[in-house]
């Protein structure tokens, strides 16, 4: 090697001048009417942001900041004067003159009928964000009767698309046994409600693994690997991200779902502190939930600029030995 | 990307399936993802694990999505099942022409559905096959090397054995598709059954090629302006004015796709499989055309896969045309270049909605996509895309050789030109009909020798399963997008279908629901599980047994409606309930107590 | 200063990204993401590896070089870009040195030469300098397939005169980026724990510099530099080290020839470990502190590969017995007879903060509002910089010229010969950390103990099945383990991890060459051959 002209390196390298970033081009505004009320919002701005950058509350079941919107669960749809039909907050940008109505008698329906047909097929009893959505549109999703008996274990993964039998009795519902297949995951798809989250977190919007896909169609539509194929023959790499992103606890960490089987798993009783990965230098953001001085679930915000919510398997998961060592 | 798969791998057969698709050297690889299965599926009638990751390694698509993908289509198989499959068609149409009866008979000698007495053939119902004007009708698909699909209407039990055992029918011709046949003043049907739909030459020499010879000379402006001038309006159920929509492409970036909508699922419709079947020539002129006006150098075409005739004939007429510079790098020495590719859908209605045929073609599931952005902005492969259905494009061949000035002239202001109409149910000669746009209801039963059956008209169905039920009442109403439109129903996919007052109205209803359950892509919640709990509440009132009172149940009906109309992505959710509450509207389905006659 | 020169969100926004010895998909793998959110935005991705691994399936473009030889194809890029004509000049003339010895010494480097050292097709080389020299923006990162050689100094050079040649370095979007292997590896030496620096990269033999410490701590600094980790332990075999005091580290598992590592250790009058687990170098120690847990035990700070001083914190008490570093470092000061009183981290951090100018911006306060920041940082109104260098593109440039360095390739110094004729190099896997002592207490589903693993061309040519149990041996010493086929090898290339130490002590094989500037061992080239064990037990795979 040679170096002669190399600076010495005991003299301290001046301050330089600022990071030039590229230049951002102001967004132009864009004027709509939502409840009567004139909004501004730069271009490109969902309805949703609109909303929010007024105070209105929009439901919302399968939006996510830092995933892509499917706007599939329509819980957010909103109606705007001169639109057939109703269109979903989170993705439909705002247009100049827009006139939205955020609660009309419509927009009022459709949510609480989301939420019956959702609540009457699907167990939300570890979704507690839907009683609160139910008191405030009046949903009485038991008006639909009472459900058909469950699914026997891999039947509705082996269902056909096509033909369908109905039960002979009760609301059809997604109820199905729980599938444990390792020791870092439980999957109880009794509680889905398909809002594809997982997906796309396994997904483009993240990991990029693509070890789960929505097979199926219809009511027969469902989260799975190719064939129904256990997790641990899959291509997963149990980064959690789906975890991470799932709304209702189908996904769940294995330890959340053994304490909450056992009555033990108690939010109240637990404190979540920041800090940052001890494993390679990205420096990811973990949440630390700890109960009674023990690690018992990893999270990571989806505000931080280097995880935005994600996070690979040690982090996730590399913390046992924390508890181990007491 | 880093793919992981499962230790399946590909039986032989199933890696030569694969290996003999033939491939493009340029475009989106995953396109021939369900070419791919195709080839598999007629192979060895499934789609194995060792398959699908072989077809996945090829396409570099994740093996969990392949899945997801093939577990969406309706004709592909993700379960072992015996390579010979009759599918049985149970809709509203067979229904009246005798399909439970059919279902029946089979069902005693083959055994229940999907079963297999020697694992070799096995039977299933299917959703309308298009074959309405034909009831009852089924189609056999037998897998294997020499692998066969033929459509039988009116299918008997025997024929359905034999067709599984490998018997070979003869189709019927189209004389029994097409009562106008050889009639003077036709235009879409002129050359049905008349010119011989496997010979460009007979075609050219029928007045074939005369359109696009004279659009080459007009160029593309031009030809778009007549188009606005014709005032031609979709066929496929909405309706959109052509010539604007060809208008706005010719803003859009490069490359622009134009795409062939030949996914005709609509239950009772079948127009475009008798325009395929019969006039495969023209519809690539019409192609091309509209390629030629709009910018597009490649076109796709999308045709359902329950249509094996007008497939084949499709496929021998593209590979003709392209032999005969009638596609290719310099159409007739214009040096005008298009090609089109022959996409085959795989047994899923929703995949006539435009977004989600796109989606289709592109290898992955029949989900419809958000709209806006269009997809003259962004369709295909992202693409500025011109979406038309068969009808349609076939429109444009009168525009560009008469001008859209006469072709606005037939008709009525807003409706103009001729229009086919399905004739199917009970009415005594069932068909594809070809009318100028203005005649009523009743000309058209008229033209079709009046209602059959018991001879007393009990309820037409216009439009489809997604349309609407107008009654004996509504017989003047204008088989117009106007004239229907204002007598609360919709032109649609231009399916008249007549019951007589035999049929149990309450059973077609609940089928339609079924129908719609079965067919919803599943992706967004009011479709997935109104569709649901809409035939749920149909099946209860059928039964007598409403859970609190038939009134609770009627409004749970039309709340689940209304949301399915204002909340769902698509057309499918969207018209999902119109038929039905049309229905409960002008008959009386369930009267407002249970009674022994409604039981 | 040393550091990445961009921030990962640039990743995402650039034109190129090189990957070079690197598997980010699995030893870094959120960096990967933003990878792919670059390459979903269209950017294209180049990956340097002798092994195809997964983040080398992400590319058509994957550079599959032989161990050892970066230089030569970083040099021959070089000489590419120079031939036609494609290196940036005016950055060049503005901000560079050294330049024209550095074009005359690449000129031996034509990419046939290059494609008979590193087996990587002319062609390939070629459209990778082309595609590179071209991007308006551009990226190369690289790990330990850099620096875990024994030039690794030259390796990284080499790879700095292809962004200083090509002006892709100190602007938004174009960078160079060590993906540092350790949370704290960064902050370790931003705080001075390198032999020849203070905290805040300030020279230990700058006298003024050294004097502020001085005066601030109220004791003497030795005016010179000290050993790095190689060199301590060449000390101790010298003789002329002889008290140890380990602090967060696993020498005994973790540094390269573990049979003479571990005979030094055992010769030191005084071993002591502070350690959050009984590691194997623990289990050898005199005294042993027993440690909180940095990352969740404690308060404190770490440095991330984008420079981001980020807050660690306390979210559980240790167990009983078991202390803070802080507290465990007072004491042992106080009974060595200095009182530094009971200071919180945030005490310390702030006098950290008054003796290094390029931490002076960076209160508690702002690190927790600002999701941490990116050195340097001067003052409490400054943003941090998100990339550095930028002084570079100042007319004229602001302090010293980048030099450009005239490196050579050298052969790895294990070389392989008749006896033994396999490459056997090493690296990570993604549920699994350094030596285990953390990651093996988690049940992962992913893991498989450790394996040799051989491309299946060699497996035929060795008579070795998958899973069959194998012998390999280097000149060092010989380990067994089972086999496993990884079609990403090409032959003669093995791979293992350093994961599992108890069931395969990788390190008995590899050789402790090292790098006399930056002190790290040679682990990712080794001579090995491969015997059939003649075992028909298995080996117990890790827990």
């Amino acid at each position: 090697m040679n170096v002669q002209n190399a600076p010495d390196p005991k003299i301290p390298v001046p301050r330089g001048p600022l990071p030039i970033l590229p230049a951002q081009r102001p967004a132009s505004m864009v004027e709509i009417t939502m409840d009567g009320k004139s909004v501004s919002v730069p271009q490109g701005s969902t309805l949703l942001e609109a909303a929010r950058s007024i105070g209105i509350d929009t439901p919302t079941l399968c939006f996510l900041q830092n995933l892509t919107p499917v706007n599939v669960c329509r819980l957010c749809v909103v109606e705007v004067e001169g639109s057939r039909a109703l269109v979903p907050a989170c993705s439909r940008q705002a247009e100049p003159g827009m006139v939205v109505q955020t609660h009309s008698e419509r927009v009022r329906l459709s949510r609480r009928l989301v939420l019956e047909m959702l609540v009457s097929s699907v167990d939300i009893s570890t979704a507690p964000q839907f009683q609160k959505y139910m008191r405030r549109f009046g949903a009485r999703p038991e008006r639909f009767g009472e459900a058909a008996p469950p699914a026997a274990t891999d039947e509705r993964d082996t269902a056909e698309p096509g033909h369908h039998h109905p039960p002979e009795a009760g609301a059809a519902t997604v109820a199905q046994p729980v599938k444990i297949d390792n020791e870092l995951y439980v999957r109880d798809y009794g509680k889905c409600i398909l809002c594809y989250k997982c997906v796309e977190a396994c997904g483009v919007d993240a990991q990029n693994t693509f070890a789960i896909a929505v097979a199926g169609r219809g009511f027969g539509a469902r989260i799975s690997t190719e064939y129904n194929t256990p997790l641990t023959d899959s291509a997963c790499v149990y980064c959690g991200n789906c975890i991470g992103v799932c709304p209702t606890g189908a996904l769940m960490f294995r330890r959340e779902y053994e304490m909450r089987q056992a009555g033990t798993w108690d939010e109240s009783r637990q404190t979540r502190t920041d800090t940052i990965c001890p494993y390679c230098g990205v420096g990811c953001t973990l949440t630390v939930h700890v109960q009674e001085e023990r690690i018992v679930k990893v999270t990571s915000p989806l505000d931080q600029e280097i995880t935005q919510g994600h996070l690979c398997i040690k982090g996730r998961f590399g913390w046992e030995w924390v508890n181990q060592k007491k | 990307m880093d793919l992981h798969f499962t230790g399946a791998t590909p039986a032989a057969e199933e890696k030569a399936a694969v290996d003999g698709v033939p491939l493009a050297a340029i475009g989106v690889r995953r396109r021939y993802l369900l070419p791919f299965l195709h080839a598999i599926q007629d192979r060895v009638g499934w789609i194995s694990p060792g398959a699908l990751n072989y077809v996945s390694r090829v396409l570099d698509v994740p093996p969990a999505e392949a899945f997801g993908v093939a577990d969406f289509y309706g004709l592909f198989s993700t379960q072992q099942q015996p390579p010979a499959v009759a599918h049985v068609c149970d809709d509203i149409a067979c229904k009246a022409k005798g399909a439970d009866r059919l279902r029946a008979e089979l069902q005693k000698a083959q055994g229940p559905e999907g079963s297999s007495k020697d694992g070799k053939s096995t039977w299933r119902r299917t959703p309308c096959l298009g074959l309405c004007e034909r009831a009852p009708a089924a189609l056999v698909r037998v897998a294997g090397e020499r692998h066969s699909e033929q459509a039988l209407a009116p299918a008997s039990a025997s024929d359905i054995r034999a067709a599984l055992q490998g018997t070979q029918f003869t189709p019927p011709t189209l004389r029994a598709s097409v009562p106008q046949m050889g009639q003077a003043g036709l235009t879409l049907l002129r050359r049905v059954g008349q010119v011989n739909p496997e010979s460009l030459a007979e075609y050219r020499a029928s007045g074939g090629s005369l359109a696009l010879r004279r659009a080459f000379e007009m160029g593309p402006a031009a030809v778009v302006r007549e188009m606005i001038e014709s005032k031609l309006a979709g066929r496929g159920g909405a309706a959109f004015p052509c010539g604007q929509k060809w208008n706005s492409m010719l803003s859009a970036a490069l490359p622009r796709y134009l795409i062939c909508n030949a996914d005709e699922s609509e239950p009772g419709t079948f127009k475009d499989r008798v325009l395929m079947e019969g006039d495969p020539y023209a519809l690539i002129e019409s192609m091309i055309i509209a390629g030629f006006a709009t910018g597009c150098e490649q076109g796709y075409l999308y045709i359902r896969g329950e249509y094996p005739l007008a497939r084949r004939r499709l496929e021998h007429a593209i590979r003709e045309c392209r032999t005969q510079f009638f596609l290719g790098n310099n159409i007739l020495g214009s040096g005008t270049r298009f090609d089109i590719e022959l996409h085959v859908g795989a047994g899923a209605y929703i995949c006539g909605e435009e977004t989600a045929l796109m989606n289709s073609i592109e290898g992955k599931r029949g989900e419809p996509r958000n709209k806006p952005p269009l997809p003259t902005q962004v369709g295909l492969f992202g693409k500025p895309t011109i979406i038309q259905n068969v009808e349609t494009l076939l429109n444009v061949l009168p525009i560009v050789t008469e001008g859209g000035k006469a072709f606005a002239a037939i008709g009525t202001e807003p409706s103009t030109g001729t229009k086919l109409f399905c004739l199917s149910g009970h009415v005594e000669k069932p068909g594809v009909y070809e009318v100028p746009f203005g005649a009523t209801l009743r000309q058209l039963l008229d033209l079709a020798g009046g209602i059959a059956g018991s001879g007393k008209l009990q309820a037409v169905l216009i439009g489809g399963a997604a349309g609407a039920f107008l009654g004996p009442q509504d017989l003047d109403t204008p088989m117009t997008f106007e004239g229907t439109r204002a007598a609360g129903a919709a032109l649609g996919s231009a399916v008249i279908m007549p019951f007589d007052d035999t049929v149990a109205l309450r059973e077609i209803l609940i089928r339609i629901a079924s129908f719609f359950r079965d067919e919803s892509c599943g992706q967004c919640v009011p479709c997935r599980i109104g569709t649901v709990r809409q035939e749920e509440i149909l099946q209860r009132l059928a039964a007598g047994k409403p859970l609190l009172s038939h009134a609770t149940e009627l409004v749970m009906l039309n709340e689940v409606g209304q949301a399915m109309r204002d909340a769902s992505i698509c057309g499918l959710g969207q018209t999902a309930s119109s038929a039905i509450e049309s229905a409960l509207a002008r008959f009386p389905v369930f009267p407002g107590e249970p009674s022994e006659a409604n039981r | 200063m040393g550091g990445g020169t961009s921030s990962y969100r640039e990743i995402e926004d650039t034109d190129l990204i090189v990957l070079w010895g690197s598997n980010a998909r699995e030893t870094h793998p959120i960096f990967f993401h933003h990878v792919l959110k670059g390459v979903h935005n269209g950017a294209k991705l180049f990956v340097i590896d002798p092994r195809r691994t997964s983040s080398a399936q992400w590319t058509e473009k994957w550079l599959g070089l032989h161990v050892g030889t970066d230089i030569a194809l970083a040099n021959a890029m070089a000489r590419e870009i120079l031939a036609s004509g494609l290196e940036n000049r005016s950055f060049i003339e503005n901000a560079t040195s050294g330049f024209d010895e550095f074009a005359q010494h690449v000129q031996r480097y034509t990419l046939e030469y290059a494609e008979n050292i590193c087996g990587v097709p002319s062609g390939l080389i070629r459209e990778l300098a082309h595609a590179y020299a071209r991007s308006d923006r551009a990226q190369i990162c690289w790990t330990l397939g850099i620096t875990e050689h024994h030039n690794a100094v030259d390796n990284v050079l080499a790879l700095i005169n292809l962004g200083l040649l090509t002006g892709h370095v100190g602007r938004y979007g174009s960078g160079l980026n060590p993906l540092r292997g350790q949370n704290n590896v960064q902050g370790g030496g931003d705080m001075g724990a390198l032999p020849d620096r203070l905290p805040g990269f300030q020279h230990v033999e700058n006298d003024e510099l050294r004097t502020k410490f001085e005066k601030a701590w109220g004791v003497k600094i030795p005016p010179q530099r000290g050993w790095h980790l190689s060199g301590m332990f060449d000390a101790m075999e010298r003789g002329e080290l002889k008290a140890l005091y380990v602090i967060g580290e696993n020498p005994a598992n973790s540094e390269a020839d573990a049979h003479r590592t571990i005979k030094l250790l055992q010769g030191l009058d005084i071993l002591v470990v502070q350690d959050m687990l009984m590691s194997k170098t623990a289990e050898m120690a005199d005294v042993v502190f027993p440690a909180a847990a940095g990352w969740c035990e404690t308060e404190g700070t770490v440095t991330n590969s984008e420079r981001r001083v980020q807050r660690v914190r306390r979210a559980l008490a240790p167990p009983a017995g078991v202390r803070d570093d802080i507290e465990v470092l007072c004491d042992l000061a106080r009974g060595m007879g200095r009182d530094l009183g009971q200071p919180t981290s945030e005490e310390i951090w702030n006098e950290l903060r008054s003796l290094s100018p390029v931490h002076a911006g960076m209160s508690y306060g702002r690190l927790e509002e600002m999701h941490g920041l990116q050195w340097p940082c001067y003052d409490q109104s400054h943003p941090g910089e998100q990339y550095l260098h930028g002084r570079l593109w100042a007319r004229p440039v602001i302090g010293p010229l980048a030099p450009f360095s005239c490196v050579e390739q050298e052969p790895p110094v294990d070389t392989l010969d008749g006896e033994f004729p396999i490459r056997l190099t090493t690296g990570r896997r993604l549920d699994s950390y350094n030596t285990g002592v953390q990651t093996s207490r988690y049940a992962s589903p992913l893991r498989h103990g450790e394996t040799l693993d051989l491309s299946p061309e060699d497996g035929k040519k060795y008579g070795l099945e998958e899973g069959e149990i194998a012998r390999v041996v280097s000149r060092r010493g010989s380990v067994v383990a089972p086999v496993r086929f990884d079609s990403g090898l090409r032959p003669g290339l093995a791979f293992m991890t350093l994961h599992f130490p108890d069931q395969v002590a990788t390190n008995e094989l590899t050789i402790d060459a090292v790098d006399p500037k930056s002190g790290t061992s040679e682990f990712k080239a080794t001579a090995v051959r491969i015997e059939k064990a003649g075992i028909t037990e298995p080996v117990p795979a890790a827990v």
